[in-house]
């Protein structure tokens, strides 16, 4: 692919089959895009992710032009980290999730949102066997369905709309600590089912 | 290092989200950065922000996009690390996420008195709230407040003590307007805290009503 001058090649890539593909697919697909750069797995990646990062992001509030901006971002961090990625650790869509969240906020703020260096991220063991993240990412996204409609409102709230617990407590006009006492709810019923009984608390 | 004090449940799950404020995202950072328990909690929190991206509706992206980045992607340097290339000297008082504001030893900064035996130094950062280091001496308390919101403080250096419990290095008090209290430093030497808060805190006390507007709480 070297040889090609850029962007020839993207004509062939965009037409590759996006069938439906499991959760744990799109993790082996960034696992293997973690082992060696290849443009038609990324392309593959980025088609079924960009729409998604797009969405989130302007669900953030960020400006139409700017989200596609955001996006673009996001997703040649994608390339630049995924070495960085291992699917045994978390799910394709979870480290995309974090990328795109960093990357908004840093756009927003124009301040960088702290984290805890992927460094040391990759380093904490792993307990769970390959695979098994993916399972368990589908059982998250159940779980959340089913969450009382309270809990899944401030659930939406935080990740969808990025507001705080005082800014919640004001919008639904209830007091802070209720706030506080249905996204534990919700935290808890989605760890019993992330950890289930090995889950230690 | 043991932690005995670690972050609620409702303040990981904001910072997953990327809801919380600057400065409270800091302190959680900070944590994480040296709490393997609460790092396991933010993963599980971060792949319900995954399980969420993964259930959004398509939106369009621009025809040129794939194209665009897939013709630099040639000239794309991977990123080899996420850690600073900074080779100073690193001090490991400094959790990692302290450290892209925090260039020196903690003794070595700029810290503004309050009162005797009270000191601060503020965040490069304007927000609703406070996001300050707080060095206080032994023996010495923290004026008695309350909160109309968050208040997250993490002990860096010393050990104080309030109605919840002892709080030593690494250690988080995670508190909301439940609560009124007044820490008190127990340890031989200053008591050195990152503090942040989402609202302006309220003090209980005429004194600290009357320091309120010079110190900026
Ligand atoms: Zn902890």
């Amino acid at each position: 692919m070297k040889n090609t001058p850029p962007g020839e090649d993207v004509d062939n890539i965009v037409q590759l089959s996006q069938a439906d593909m499991a959760s744990s697919d799109w993790s082996d697909l960034l696992g293997s895009l973690a082992a060696k750069p290849d443009k038609n797995i990324y392309a593959r990646l980025f088609n079924h992710f960009a729409p998604k990062v797009k969405a989130y992001i302007l669900r953030l509030g960020v400006g139409v032009s700017a989200a596609e901006e955001v996006t673009q971002e996001v997703m040649l961090s994608v390339w630049r980290k995924a070495h960085m990625y291992h699917p045994e650790k978390a799910a394709a869509s979870t480290w995309i999730f974090t990328l795109a969240r960093n990357q908004s906020i840093d756009w927003m703020r124009k301040q960088k949102y702290p984290q805890y260096s992927l460094d040391e991220w990759s380093e904490t063991a792993s307990e769970s066997g390959q695979g098994e993240q993916e399972v368990l990412s589908d059982r998250v996204a159940k779980a959340i369905s089913q969450l009382p409609e309270k809990q899944a409102q401030v659930i939406y709230m935080s990740y969808f709309e990025g507001r705080s617990h005082g800014d919640i407590a004001s919008r639904l006009d209830i007091p802070l600590g209720s706030v506080k006492s249905r996204i534990r709810l919700a935290s808890e019923k989605l760890k019993q089912i992330w950890g289930g009984e090995n889950y230690e608390h | 290092m043991s932690i005995n004090h670690h972050l609620d449940d409702a303040t990981l799950v904001s910072y997953s989200a990327g809801a919380l404020s600057q400065g409270m995202a800091l302190v959680v950072a900070s944590h994480l950065s040296i709490c393997p328990q609460c790092r396991k909690r933010a993963e599980v929190n971060d792949s319900v922000g995954g399980a969420l991206l993964e259930s959004l509706e398509a939106e369009t992206v621009a025809d040129g996009m794939l194209a665009s980045i897939l013709t630099r992607l040639d000239d794309m340097p991977v990123q080899l690390t996420e850690v600073s290339t900074d080779t100073a000297v690193i001090d490991p008082e400094i959790p990692s996420p302290l450290r892209d504001y925090i260039d020196r030893p903690l003794d070595d900064l700029e810290w503004k008195r309050i009162v005797p035996g009270v000191a601060y130094y503020d965040m490069p950062w304007e927000g609703h709230g406070v996001s300050r280091l707080l060095r206080i001496a032994p023996g010495k308390a923290m004026l008695a407040h309350t909160h109309n919101g968050n208040e997250l403080t993490m002990v860096l250096r010393g050990s104080f003590s309030d109605e919840v419990g002892r709080f030593r290095r690494g250690d988080v008090a995670d508190l909301d307007d439940q609560i009124e209290h007044q820490p008190l430093v127990d340890s031989k030497e200053d008591c050195i805290c990152l503090i942040a808060t989402d609202a302006p805190l309220r003090f209980t006390t005429l004194f600290g009503k009357l320091v309120q507007p010079i110190t900026g709480f």
